[in-house]
C-alpha cells in the first residue's frame, strides 16, 4: 500500500514538474474562431515570436465570449471585430485603446441552385429580403459572436425581422454552422477567411459578395492596466504594437491560402 | 484515399508528427493524473462510506451517484468560474493551463471511482464481516484490506473512470482554452477539425483516441490477469 502510494505521490509531482515547465515568456490573447480557424496565427505568431520571443497563446472563441474572458481579466490581450463592442468596452474602462488591425469580408453563401436567387441582388439587404421572401433555410450563428451581430445588423437594414421555421438559429461557432448549413442546404452568412479554408462544402457555394456593408474589421485593445494589474501589460503592449508595424502588417498581408489573401491589413 | 477516415488515422499514427505527438502525450498526461488523484481520494471515501454509518449517509450515497451523471460542461463552467481572476481562486493563475484541465476532470471522475468502489467494499463487506468481527478489527484496519481484496473490482472502475476522463471535451475546451502546443488535447483537436470542415482528420484523430484508450484497457487486463494467475 504504501509503495503504491509513493508511486503514485512520484507520479503526481513528476507530472507536474512537467506542466510548470513552460516558458515564462508568454501573453494569452483572447480572440475569435475566424482567426485561428484560417491559419492566420499560425502564420505570423510564429514572426512575432522570432522577434520579441514573447509566445502568444491562443484562445479562440465567439467575439461574445473573448470580450467576457478579457472582462474578467483571463487574457492580456484582445483581437476581436465587432467594432461597436469594442469601443463600448473602451468607454467602460476595461481596455486602454483600440486600433484598427485589418479587415475581411463577409460573404453569403447557399446551395449550388440558389432558390431565392441571392447571386443576382445588387445588395446584401437585397440578397437577405430575398431569402426571407422565399423562406429558404438560413442558419444564423446564434451565438452572440462577432458574426453573428453583424448578420443581426445586416437583417435590420434590410428591414426583415427574422423568425420562422426557416431561420435557424444554431448558437455554434462559424465552423459547425457552416456544417450544418452544408447538411441542409441552407443559406448562411461567413467570414471570408473560414469560409476559404472550410474542408466539407459540399453542395454549398459562394453566391454573394462585395457589398461595402459586408466589411469585417478586426480591432486590437490594449486592457486596463487599472482594473486589471495582474495582467501582463508590458508585453501585451508589445504584441499590440507589433501588430500595427510594418512588420505586423505585412506578415498579415503575407498570409494566403490557396494563393488568396485572406485579410488585409489597415492600421493607421 | 485521402478523404478515408481509417487511412487518415493510419497515416497519422504512421508519421506521429510532433504536433500530434504532443496532443497525444498531454491527453494522457491530463487524464492519467486526474484518475490518479481521484483514486488516491475516491477510494477511501468510497470505503468509508460503506463501512461507517453516519446521519445522512443515504443522501450522501445518493449524492454521489448522481454526480457520475455530471455533465463535463458543468464541471467545466464552474472550474472557470472558480479558477477566473474575478473567481476565488483567481490568484492562482490556473485558467487555461493543463492543471486547470486536470481539476475539472477531478471533479468528473472522482463520483465515479468513490460511488462504485463504495458499492463494490460494501459487498465484499458482506462477505467479509463475521472474520472481521472475530478478529476484533477496527472500521479503519477493516479499510485497507477491503480496498485491497477489491482490487481487481477497483481496476475496473479506474478503467472507467479513466474513459470519462479522456471522453470529455465541454469541461477541457473551457478551462483549457484549446490553446496550440499548451492545452490542446486529443477531443478539443476533434472539436476543432470538425469546425474547420476537415472530417476525415477529425475522425482520423478519434480512431487514434479509440485505440489508445484500447491500448491502455489491454494492457490493464493484461496485467490483471498475470497477476491474478500468480494468485492461483
Amino acid at each position: 500500500m504504501k509503495k503504491t502510494l509513493n508511486l503514485v505521490l512520484a507520479a503526481v509531482t513528476t507530472m507536474g514538474l512537467a506542466f510548470s515547465a513552460h516558458a515564462e515568456d508568454y501573453i494569452t490573447l483572447a480572440s475569435t474562431t475566424s482567426t485561428e480557424n484560417s491559419g492566420l496565427f499560425d502564420s505570423i505568431l510564429p514572426k512575432f515570436e522570432d522577434t520579441t520571443g514573447i509566445e502568444v497563446r491562443v484562445v479562440a472563441v465567439g467575439t461574445g465570449q473573448a470580450f467576457e474572458i478579457a472582462r474578467r481579466g483571463d487574457a492580456d490581450s484582445l483581437l476581436v471585430h465587432d467594432t461597436a463592442g469594442e469601443k463600448r468596452f473602451v468607454e467602460n474602462g476595461y481596455a486602454t485603446e483600440r486600433a484598427d488591425v485589418m479587415y475581411n469580408d463577409f460573404v453569403l453563401i447557399g446551395p449550388a441552385d440558389d432558390p431565392a436567387n441571392i447571386s443576382e441582388a445588387k445588395t446584401a439587404a437585397e440578397a437577405l429580403s430575398a431569402i426571407a421572401e422565399t423562406e429558404a433555410p438560413f442558419a444564423s450563428r446564434g451565438d452572440d459572436s462577432g458574426t453573428n451581430r453583424a448578420e443581426l445588423r445586416l437583417w435590420e437594414s434590410a428591414g426583415v425581422e427574422p423568425g420562422g421555421s426557416w431561420y435557424r438559429e444554431l448558437g455554434s461557432g462559424m465552423g459547425p454552422t457552416l456544417n450544418t448549413a452544408a447538411a441542409m442546404d441552407a443559406y448562411v452568412m461567413s467570414d471570408r477567411a473560414t469560409w476559404v479554408a472550410f474542408e466539407n462544402r459540399q453542395n454549398l457555394k459562394l453566391l454573394f459578395e462585395g457589398d461595402k456593408v459586408l466589411f469585417n474589421q478586426y480591432g486590437s485593445l490594449l486592457l486596463s492596466e487599472e482594473k486589471h494589474p495582474h495582467l501582463k501589460h508590458e508585453m501585451a503592449a508589445k504584441w499590440h504594437n507589433w501588430l500595427l508595424s510594418d512588420d505586423g502588417q505585412k506578415a498579415i498581408a503575407d498570409f494566403k491560402v490557396d494563393g488568396q489573401q485572406l485579410f488585409f491589413p489597415n492600421a493607421q | 484515399m485521402e478523404d478515408n477516415a481509417f487511412y487518415v488515422a493510419l497515416s497519422l499514427l504512421v508519421n506521429l508528427d510532433a504536433s500530434l505527438y504532443q496532443i497525444v502525450v498531454l491527453s494522457l498526461q491530463v487524464s492519467l493524473l486526474a484518475v490518479l488523484i481521484a483514486a488516491t481520494l475516491g477510494f477511501p471515501l468510497g470505503a468509508a462510506v460503506a463501512l461507517w454509518q453516519f446521519p445522512g449517509r443515504g443522501g450522501v450515497i445518493v449524492a454521489l451517484n448522481a454526480l457520475m451523471g455530471l455533465p463535463p460542461v458543468v464541471a467545466g463552467l464552474g472550474v472557470y468560474l472558480l479558477l477566473s481572476r474575478a473567481g476565488p481562486l483567481g490568484e492562482l493563475g490556473l485558467l487555461f493551463t493543463p492543471g486547470a484541465m486536470v481539476i475539472a476532470q477531478v471533479i468528473l471522475v472522482l463520483p465515479i471511482l468513490a460511488a462504485l468502489s463504495r458499492q463494490k467494499v460494501e459487498e465484499l463487506l458482506g462477505e467479509y464481516r463475521e472474520q472481521f468481527v472475530s478478529l476484533g478489527m477496527s472500521r479503519a484496519r477493516m479499510m485497507p484490506t477491503l480496498l485491497w481484496d477489491a482490487r481487481f473490482a477497483l481496476l475496473t472502475v479506474l478503467l472507467a473512470g479513466f474513459g470519462r476522463a479522456s471522453a470529455e471535451v465541454g469541461a477541457v475546451m473551457m478551462v483549457g482554452g484549446n490553446i496550440d502546443g499548451v492545452t490542446r488535447v486529443m477531443t478539443t483537436a476533434i472539436v476543432l477539425e470538425t469546425s474547420k470542415g476537415a472530417l476525415p482528420l477529425a475522425l482520423g484523430l478519434g480512431i487514434v483516441l479509440l485505440t489508445l484508450v484500447m491500448a491502455i484497457n489491454a494492457t490493464a487486463y493484461i496485467l490483471s490477469e498475470m497477476a491474478k494467475r500468480r494468485m492461483g
